[in-house]
């Protein structure tokens, strides 16, 4: 391992996987909940010609993964220098 | 120029390029042929998961199927995509930093067990294989409708152009045509798309034209389309359920947990260089899927609105039967599309109530393939969305075909059988596999089994309820040892086959099921489609607690973890 030391390595995974709950949660959110769950409820707001319901469902959640991937690629990629883990 | 030159000059051309990139790009090892080598950009491997994961029923299905559910379709649309967001949080890095050829290779170390990875080789061949025969039938179906030839000769066209470029190049050979298919199919599937929306609302973007208002008045077209469907008794197309929130819920998460752990997707994210490459692709595959996945809902909603206005006629009295459309006669002649005059008028009835609607068919697939000529577009981009259909259609059967064959090559005759073969050895056997692996799947297409509708449903069932666990528990729990990853993958496998075999069939044959389709019957009204969320539940309930009462995994396991969770230290994927 390339950790300085033990408490490092377990800092490092600790944060990691606070980032990944932080960004699951917003997954959840955008498809299950904004998506299905909450989508009746939502319908009755409306961005132009969509229910919001609906956008999200059809839209606004694809749009939201594609964010969450990027994030998560540059917020690891910061980790990674910031315990000396990167690659390069 | 006629239509049919046009089709097969730009079919051939797509060809042709697909060859010659396999000339170029021959593998000549091991590495070559099973990771492209292991240097592939992220973007590049982005382009070519795309490919990869979009496949004949992306391209050619999918819109069709959301223009007659509506809201409820969007179960696949965030079920197909949500998948990248787990992969690249939960699997794919991981994986790559364990810098391997296969999936199975990886269960059997972190498991330290052959019976683990040959469970692992099981599942795999079954989620693949009947994956690949909905690709084989997709490539007979397009050569048959497009070209006219026979639908046998346009399956064995397809499985030459596959031969030529999966058997010499290996995943090297695939990854660059998949590129090749992925501008190909999203080029033939937003042109069209473009078209329409410039047509109903006057906006360039059909995402944008979809919540748009139609042009010259100031109705939404969702709005419009909502009330028209329910002018025809149809239910209201931005509201309507997939039978219930619940079994929606369950749906989705099937699919994203199945996409998350198709192994022929996973494989690609094992072709570039770093630990953080593979996360980057992971976004920039989704980046490019999503172009089409956003396009899809539009095209769905334009072409339902489009094909009721045909229906309708110019007075909106029922369209003239003597008088319709040119695409209306040539798709009526397919069989994909049936006028039936039940109250003599001579004129097309079409509403919900199946005693009264006079389209007796209209195949769901009709809305992609046959949308061009009801925009009235120019010949080439009918000619386009064949190449398009081809393309997505052969691109996932070739990754498909290579997860089938290195984990025949590798993980069973490498792995298990005859571990001394020389590299030299195995090249030859993986490209043996690949061969016979095609030949058997162009079989499958020649003869689709009965149960060949259902089956690219159960790939994902089978993929979310045995795989996915099996890797995610591998990387995020250390407890885990390989009696509980067995016992998880085999109960999740189990209960999910089970499920779909009491409501469908004992292998889909009709009679033998015994709890019969009836939706009173279905637990907590979950169509069998959807199980794959209950059976990956299952599995991590069965390993948490097989694990929990058998022996720890000894220490160099325990480290193995340790180390693929830091991306410090890749190695080149290479075998050992």
């Amino acid at each position: 391992m390339a950790f300085q030391s033990e408490q490092d390595a377990k800092a490092y995974w600790r944060e990691h996987l606070r980032l990944m709950f932080i960004l699951s949660a917003i997954w959840f959110a955008v498809s299950f909940g904004c998506g299905i769950l909450l989508a009746d409820w939502l319908n009755q707001f409306r961005l132009g010609g969509y229910k919001l319901g609906f956008w999200f469902a059809q839209q606004g959640s694809i749009y939201t993964f594609v964010i969450l991937i990027f994030v998560y690629a540059r917020q690891m990629g910061r980790l990674d220098k910031k315990y000396g883990v990167s690659e390069d | 120029m006629e239509l049919k030159t046009l089709t097969y000059l730009i079919v051939g051309a797509s060809f042709l390029l697909y060859i010659g990139i396999a000339i170029w790009s021959r593998a000549g090892s091991t590495q070559e042929f099973y990771v492209a080598g292991g240097g592939v950009h992220p973007v590049a491997n982005g382009m070519a998961t795309a490919a990869d994961w979009m496949s004949a029923a992306s391209f050619i299905s999918m819109a069709g199927l959301i223009a007659y559910m509506g809201y409820g379709g969007s179960v696949f649309l965030m079920g197909w995509t949500g998948g990248f967001v787990l992969l690249a949080m939960f699997l794919a890095p991981y994986l790559r930093k364990f810098g391997k050829f296969t999936v199975p290779e990886f269960i059997g170390e972190r498991y330290y067990s052959r019976t683990a990875r040959i469970v692992a080789v099981v599942c795999l061949i079954i989620c693949s294989v009947t994956y690949v025969i909905g690709q084989m039938k997709g490539v007979g179906v397009a050569f048959s409708r497009f070209l006219e030839v026979d639908y046998d000769i346009g399956l064995y066209v397809g499985m030459g152009i596959v031969f030529v470029y999966a058997v010499l190049g290996g995943m090297k050979g695939i990854t660059y045509t998949q590129i090749a298919q992925y501008c190909v199919l999203i080029f033939a599937f937003t042109i069209p798309a473009i078209f329409i929306s410039l047509n109903l609302t006057g906006s360039p973007f059909p995402q944008l034209g979809l919540g748009s208002t139609l042009v010259g008045s100031d109705t939404y077209l969702l709005d419009k389309l909502d009330l028209v469907l329910q002018d025809l008794g149809f239910a209201e197309y931005s509201t309507q359920d997939r039978l219930s929130k619940l079994n929606m819920f369950a749906y989705t998460l099937s699919l994203m947990i199945g996409t998350a752990g198709l192994p022929h997707v996973i494989i690609r994210f094992f072709t570039v260089p770093k630990v953080s490459d593979a996360r980057k692709s992971a976004g920039w595959a989704l980046l490019f899927i999503a172009i089409l996945y956003t396009t899809a809902p539009a095209v769905s909603g334009m072409a339902r609105l489009n094909l009721i206005d045909t229906f309708d006629g110019k007075d909106g009295a029922g369209l003239i039967y003597e008088e319709r459309p040119q695409w209306f006669k040539n798709w009526e002649k397919t069989g994909l599309l049936e006028f039936e005059d039940k109250n003599g008028d001579g004129r097309v009835t079409h509403v919900a109530d199946p005693a009264v609607d006079e389209m007796v068919t209209i195949d769901r697939d009709i809305i992609v393939l046959a949308n061009p000529e009801i925009a009235r577009l120019p010949n080439w981009v009918i000619a386009l969305v064949a190449a398009g259909g081809l393309a997505a259609a052969l691109s996932t059967a070739a990754g498909l075909l290579l997860a089938i064959s290195s984990a025949i090559s590798h993980d069973l005759l490498k792995g298990v059988f005859a571990p001394n073969i020389s590299e030299k050895q195995e090249l030859r056997a993986s490209r043996i596999a690949m061969a016979v692996a095609i030949a058997f799947a162009g079989y499958l297409g020649l003869n689709p089994p009965d149960f060949a509708a259902g089956t690219v449903a159960l790939a994902f069932g089978l993929a979310a309820s045995s795989i996915f666990p099996a890797l995610m528990l591998g990387i995020f729990s250390k407890r885990i040892n390989k009696e509980g990853a067995i016992a998880g993958m085999l109960a999740g496998l189990g209960v999910t086959l089970f499920y779909v075999f009491q409501h469908k069939g004992v292998m889909f044959i009709p009679g033998t099921e015994f709890l019969g389709g009836m939706n009173e019957n279905w637990f907590l009204g979950i169509e069998p489609n959807a199980f794959g969320a209950v059976g990956a539940a299952v599995n991590f309930v069965v390993a948490f607690a097989v694990s929990k009462v058998t022996a720890a995994p000894p220490s160099s396991v325990q480290e193995l973890v340790e180390h693929i969770r830091v991306p410090k230290g890749v190695d080149p994927a290479k075998a050992h």
